[in-house]
């Protein structure tokens, strides 16, 4: 039997390579980073002084503070423009490999159902870090360019420096990524079960728009807890001092769980597949 | 049987989908060293016979021995030793040639990653991809995408080399290489089986062959072995050929119409009835034999009888 020569992190190299040199990886970050520039040139350019108080979260605070155009712009972007993003990344792991006939090759080289699986998942997750702080830190770039910055009160009323308030939009951009990794693992599992990578990706943010309008429905209360999207928007909590965990730590508790079982099926179902494309 | 000295083993090797059975009870036997020849119509079977060897869909009953180690099981000590190409290349089409295999090396953990950039290099020198190494691979013609997928092949030093037609989409240069190319391989010791449908090209190339037909294996042996298990074919050229007919015809053969009007034909269909003794029965009847002629069955031949004649793809 030949040597293994390495752990086989060459193969995860790979796929953040693959995933990175492709147009549509980029045309997605691009999107995201629009949004904030979208958000701060509105604000700036239609900007009469006066709170209206409508809007999204945050919204009125811009024009005193250009630091709060990163909050909002990820208020605005987690229901609907990450999942979308995460849905084509994630829906696409393996059915994309099937669909272009690679899969066979990467299984004969051998890659490993397992491995390939886990490298698939470490490259989806890191596309969830890079489309948060995406949306971060272009909001804090244009909103720096376009409005006065300085120190930030917080949600408990204290106020914060610009380097702690930063620290607080990194922990927050942590937040949204731990909040995005059980729609991944979805999508992982959905991805296996196709060889249409369209199909996958629509699947998946079909499912974080569902789960969205369940949380939404007093009536199903008692479910709440149980939806992946149950804390997406509760990194409030970042905004407090001191800084409070409890919902990052539910939420992390959550999205591990969801890895879990996902996880577990997308391996169930792509350890035994029948590779024919 | 023993294993020792396959590079291919499978025993009653069968694979269901649904209700079909597109490998029925296949039992292959392929001797290290040779380049064996896997033939068959469309829809024969061939490339899920492939896909179920290399374990990338389960058998749904029998055996595999891959080099040694049973497949599915040993995957992972196996397939490193061997090259594929799988039912035609595959590509990233946003990557280049060179990082296409680059991709496909680095999957396999058993690969060295500093000697990487110096294989895929070697990789696409010897399929004469080098000029267009760097060039994006979707801007590359079928026969390059082919040329890169046995490259893929290629890309660490193989025991074994299964390949899926392999001259698929290739110019007759192209061909011409790909068969030196296996012939060269073969030279240094690797057991290289090539499926095709090209009867002409497994004549070129291989010295085994085995035969599929609709889910089953239906002949596997030498080229020689496959060719005498066929009908042989005599052919009399004399001015006496009334009588030469009735000879033939009285020895149990049938003579058939022939457009030269001094030959006569018949294909030796009588059991123990060899060749010599029809001329002998010919001379003793006073027939004036002018030529006398037996020839072996054409591997075409031989293949239409093993797999059927007519253009339906078996269902």
């Amino acid at each position: 039997m030949p040597a293994e020569r390495s752990l086989g992190l060459t193969l995860v190299l790979s796929e953040i390579t693959v995933l990175f040199r492709r147009l549509r990886t980029w045309a997605m970050i691009g999107a995201l980073a629009l949004i904030p520039i979208l958000i701060a040139v509105v604000v700036r350019v239609a900007s009469d002084g006066s709170a209206s108080g409508r809007g999204p979260a945050f919204l009125d605070s811009i024009t005193q503070n250009g630091l709060f155009v990163s909050l909002t712009a990820l208020t605005v972007a987690i229901p609907l423009f990450l999942p979308l993003t995460i849905g084509v990344v994630a829906g696409d792991t393996i059915a994309g490999e099937a669909n272009l006939g690679t899969l066979r090759y990467l299984l004969v080289a051998p890659a490993g159902r397992l491995r390939l699986l886990l490298v698939k998942y470490a490259g989806a997750a890191l596309f969830c870090l890079v489309a948060t702080l995406t949306v971060v830190v272009t909001g804090a770039i244009i909103g720096a360019l376009l409005f006065p910055v300085g120190p930030v009160t917080l949600l408990s009323g204290d106020t914060v420096g610009i380097t702690g308030y930063f620290g607080r939009l990194l922990l927050l951009a942590l937040y949204v990524t731990v909040s995005l990794m059980g729609l991944s693992a979805i999508g992982l599992f959905i991805s296996t079960l196709t060889t249409i990578p369209v199909g996958a990706m629509a699947a998946t943010a079909a499912l974080a728009a569902v789960a969205q309008i369940l949380g939404a429905l007093p009536q199903l209360e008692w479910l709440h807890p149980w939806l992946f999207t149950n804390y997406w928007l509760g990194f409030g909590d970042f905004l407090r001092q001191p800084l409070v965990w409890n919902s990052f730590l539910d939420n992390a508790l959550l999205q591990f769980g969801y890895i879990a079982v996902f996880g577990t099926l997308a391996y169930g179902r792509f350890s035994t597949k029948d590779v024919l494309s | 049987m023993s294993g020792a000295g396959l590079a291919i083993e499978t025993h009653g090797l069968t694979k269901v989908f649904g209700r079909q059975k597109a490998v029925n009870g296949v039992d292959l036997a392929v001797p290290r060293g040779t380049v064996f020849g896997f033939l068959g119509p469309n829809g024969s079977g061939k490339t899920t016979t492939i896909r179920v060897l290399l374990g990338l869909a389960a058998a749904s009953s029998g055996e595999i021995r891959l080099l040694d180690g049973a497949m599915p099981k040993e995957a992972r000590s196996v397939l490193p030793r061997v090259g594929a190409l799988v039912e035609g290349p595959a590509i990233y089409p946003f990557l280049s040639g060179r990082a296409n295999l680059q991709r496909f090396d680095a999957a396999d953990r058993h690969t060295s990653p500093t000697t990487r950039n110096q294989r895929v290099d070697a990789a696409l020198e010897r399929v004469g991809l080098s000029h267009a190494a760097k060039k994006r691979a979707h801007a590359y013609s079928l026969g390059m995408k082919q040329r890169l997928g046995i490259a893929n092949a290629l890309l660490a030093p193989r025991d074994l080399l299964i390949l899926d037609e392999p001259t698929n989409g290739l110019d007759p240069q192209g061909t011409r290489e790909v068969r030196s190319l296996i012939r060269s391989l073969s030279d240094d010791g690797t057991t290289i089986f090539v499926s095709s449908h090209l009867l002409a090209e497994v004549e070129q190339m291989c010295t085994m062959v085995a035969v599929m037909s609709a889910g089953r294996l239906v002949a596997q042996g030498s080229l020689e072995e496959l060719r005498a298990a066929g009908t042989v074919r005599v052919r009399v050229t004399t001015p006496d050929v009334a009588d030469a007919r009735r000879v033939l015809s009285g020895l149990g053969l049938h003579p058939e119409p022939h457009g030269r009007d001094d030959v006569v034909a018949a294909e030796l269909a009588v059991p123990g009835l060899l060749p010599e003794a029809v001329n002998a029965a010919l001379v003793r009847a006073d027939v004036r034999v002018r030529g006398f002629e037996a020839s072996g069955a054409s591997l075409e031949d031989r293949f239409v009888a093993l797999t059927g004649e007519g253009f339906d793809v078996a269902g």
